[in-house]
């Protein structure tokens, strides 16, 4: 084989002159990107005909560009690949846009390439045609609009370069048709990145000595951390564990966070926030120093901000300098990429002789001890109807030994999937956090399946999210991605009908679904299968039936109505004023302390 | 359950803000492709900054460098954020505050200027008196002729202030101001 031959049969080579169209797929080529998710239209016609004569990239067609974003981003979040969407100019960009602020709060790398009308006509409300730099500017952490063939290589490469490094997050290119058509020299991913984008990923070493020993002098410590370390790679997760194991710090983490440390691990105490634990939210409260890593204090972490751990003194990792002293101010703040920060972090406390007291740890541990024994996920099972806790423990009985990948969609379902699965380990759970975009899960699975063929692919859902990207069961079918839906339905959009009980008095303005489809007649007709289950005695067998069936399932799990989710920290109030539900009162709690744990108190 | 008493329906926790707001010059270093402007004053607008004076030009030709000062308001916590959250956009090079820069120096303030060019139509008297003042002020005479001037000013946003209350019971038409320009004393650069 000459050197020619082989220069071509590889696709990396040097400057080569092709078409745009031509361009875009050699760039995905070389960037790595095995699938993508789109939808094709006018002004990408050019992109769909040179996708159509080769065989390295695997196009996955959704059924609304909403989907392709949401695939892409489980795709990316389940790999730690860039997720990669394809969509037409005007209401295919407008489409994307959900996806993109989406991935855009959560973090995750997404390359969006999105046809425009011909340069030409840019600007005079041609067919389809709409500003999508402008439209989707806010929403992306860069965009690009090329006009010139022969800047689109280089403009594709740095796109990625964009998504993936420093605080992850969504590009987009938008790549007018004229562009597409017309002949340039492409140029090979490059290895000097523009000069004004230099994210800081290694930690300032005297910010890490002083935090390793502002950690020796705990009585009370305390880790948070959150979907920071789950982006900075499977590394990063593996340092965690590390640090927690010699410390022996509790630690609590986002929902974004969850299986960076496994739920199994002896220091978990759960998640924190608005439906966390009561031993997690306590422990924040309590502590005396706080080390956050790669999580931004949002709102849905924090409750009432002067009330947020008044007593601590507070260490935080993140790459994004712009999270440091966002919401809540810090005493060491050290900026740079999670994994190298533990790196330096767990070296240092290993060399260091300081060690917090012990006895302050022991009783440290008792008093996290007295408050996990109040039970506060606890709820009252039935036998005649299913509780949604209860059908969310026997999934996770029935699956957690198995290659299980979890999705959801926004809502109390999503709360409880976060409370009652466990996650053992880092890029199994794929939810929509920061942006609470109802609809992610199911495309979100699909994305997350074309991945991982051969893994168990759930989405626990609620009746009402489900709908608004259902379409997504057709890809599912064409594609044979035997993505599991399981609806917990209640017939209510509980979590809005959950906040109207309990701040608008219970007045449930529109938030019950008066006429809902039939579930399994709908997987039929979809082409897949269905399967209701109405009584607490049959879910086993149920959940069994829709992982062995070998095809996408849309499983309506008829669960409590009225069911809500607790704990709650309910607005304006503190970590320490938690709504419980009423099977952890104080009576309960008195009697769930036996004599041993007595002691302890 | 205590969450019936809550005063407010809100799903979210507001803070109330305790420190006092000031007014500060940023000056921002960005590649000069297009857009770049949209990215700087949505991201002002978008997150609820406020924007008291923009200017923009391209500095450094070879270099496809522009340089944008703006001056803001705001307490020194949202000034800090507004210059980490600036320094995100990808082609912004540099970002610096140029009153705590002066503060670090060892100055007052860093040296401010503004052009503006200013129109008076009027006779007689008025006429007599508004080319006094303008002489006073070491404005220039841009253009004129037996019914106008129009004077061009440079200084101080304060200076400029106070000429345009002074010309206007002379005849004042219109005004255009350039937005401040703003550097600090001494060798060193931004």
């Amino acid at each position: 084989m000459t050197a020619d031959k082989q220069d071509s049969d590889n696709h990396t080579s040097q400057r080569r002159e092709m078409t745009g169209a031509e361009m875009v797929i050699q760039a995905l080529i070389d960037q790595g990107v095995t699938d993508i998710f789109g939808y094709p239209g006018g002004a990408v016609l050019p992109i769909y005909d040179e996708l159509h004569q080769q065989d390295k990239i695997n196009h996955v067609l959704v059924r609304h560009e909403q989907g392709a974003g949401h695939a892409a981003e489980g795709y990316a979040r389940s790999t730690g690949k860039v997720g990669v969407m394809l969509v037409t100019s005007g209401p295919g960009a407008t489409n994307a846009v959900t996806p993109l602020q989406d991935a855009l709060m959560d973090s995750i790398p997404l390359v969006c390439i999105s046809g425009q009308v011909p340069t030409t006509l840019i600007g005079s409300d041609a067919f389809q045609e709409c500003d999508t730099i402008g439209i989707t500017r806010p929403c992306t952490k860069h965009n690009w609009l090329v006009k010139d063939v022969n800047d689109l290589a280089r403009v594709l490469h740095e796109a990625f370069h964009v998504a993936r490094t420093g605080r992850p997050g969504p590009v987009l290119v938008d790549v007018p048709k004229d562009v597409q058509f017309a002949t340039g020299f492409y140029t090979p991913p490059e290895t000097a990145p523009r000069t004004s984008y230099r994210p800081k990923v290694e930690g300032d070493i005297e910010a890490i000595k002083q935090a390793v020993a502002l950690m020796a002098t705990a009585k009370r410590p305390v880790i948070y951390s959150g979907g920071g370390v789950i982006n900075s790679g499977p590394q990063a997760s593996h340092l965690l564990r590390e640090l927690v194991e010699l410390t022996n710090f509790p630690i609590t983490s986002t929902l974004m966070g969850l299986g960076a440390y496994p739920a199994s691990g002896k220091n978990w105490l759960g998640m924190l926030g608005m439906h966390g634990t009561y031993e997690a939210n306590m422990t924040m409260h309590d502590c005396d120093v706080m080390v956050c890593i790669g999580a931004r204090f949002d709102d849905r972490i924090t409750g009432r901000l002067n009330g947020f751990s008044p007593n601590s003194k507070k260490i935080h990792i993140d790459i994004d300098p712009s999270s440091i002293n966002k919401a809540v101010r810090v005493d060491v703040p050290v900026i740079g990429d999670v994994a190298r920060v533990l790196e330096d972090m767990v070296r240092l406390w290993r060399a260091s002789s300081e060690k917090p007291e012990k006895k302050a740890m022991g009783e440290w541990w008792a008093q996290i001890d007295k408050w996990r024994s109040r039970k506060s996920l606890s709820y009252t099972r039935n036998k005649d109807v299913i509780m949604p806790q209860y059908a969310l423990e026997r999934l996770y009985e029935l699956t957690k030994d198995r290659d299980t990948f979890i999705t959801t969609e926004v809502g109390q379902h999503q709360m409880w999937a976060a409370q009652f699965y466990g996650f053992e380990k880092p890029n199994r759970w794929m939810t929509s956090g920061g942006l609470g975009t109802m609809g992610y899960g199911l495309p979100a699975a699909l994305g997350v399946q074309i991945a991982h063929p051969n893994s168990l692919v759930i989405d626990i859902a609620g009746d009402a999210s489900v709908q608004m990207t259902m379409q997504e069961m057709s890809a599912a079918v064409q594609y044979e991605a035997p993505i599991k839906i399981f609806i917990l339905n209640n017939q209510y959009m509980g979590m809005v009908r959950q906040w109207q009980q309990l701040l608008h008095g219970n007045r449930l303005s529109h938030s019950y679904t008066e006429a809902l489809p039939d579930f399994v007649k709908l997987a039929e007709a979809y082409g897949g299968h269905g399967i209701r289950c109405e009584k607490p005695d049959q879910l086993d067998d149920a959940i069994q039936e829709m992982i062995d069936v070998k095809k996408p399932v849309l499983f309506d799990c008829r669960v409590a109505n009225l069911a809500n989710c607790f704990p709650m920290i309910p607005s304006g109030k503190a970590h320490n004023e938690m709504l419980l539900p009423d099977e952890a009162t104080d009576e309960a709690v008195a009697n769930a302390i036996d004599a041993k744990g007595r002691q302890l108190v | 359950m205590n969450a019936q008493n809550l005063a407010s329906g809100s799903a979210y926790f507001i803070a109330k803000e305790t420190e006092l707001p000031i007014t500060t010059v940023l000056s921002v270093l960005v590649d000069n492709e297009p857009g770049v402007l949209a990215r700087v004053i949505g991201l002002f607008s978008g997150r609820g900054y406020n924007i008291e004076s923009l200017t923009v030009s391209e500095t450094e030709h070879e270099q496809h460098l522009s340089r944008i000062t703006i001056v803001t308001r705001g307490t020194p916590h949202v000034l800090d954020q507004i210059r980490h959250q600036l320094e995100r956009i990808v082609p912004v090079h540099r970002v610096v505050d140029l009153s705590v820069r002066a503060d670090e120096l060892g100055n007052e303030k860093p040296i401010q200027r503004e052009l503006a060019l200013v129109k008076v139509a009027g006779l007689g008297e008025n006429r007599n008196e508004a080319l006094r003042l303008a002489d006073a002020f070491h404005a220039k005479v841009a253009d004129a002729t037996t019914e106008h001037f129009i004077f061009e000013i440079t200084g101080k946003g304060s200076k400029i202030d106070q000429f345009i209350a002074i010309m206007k019971p002379l005849g004042l038409v219109e005004i255009c101001r350039t937005g401040v320009a703003a550097m600090n004393r001494g060798p060193l650069g931004m």
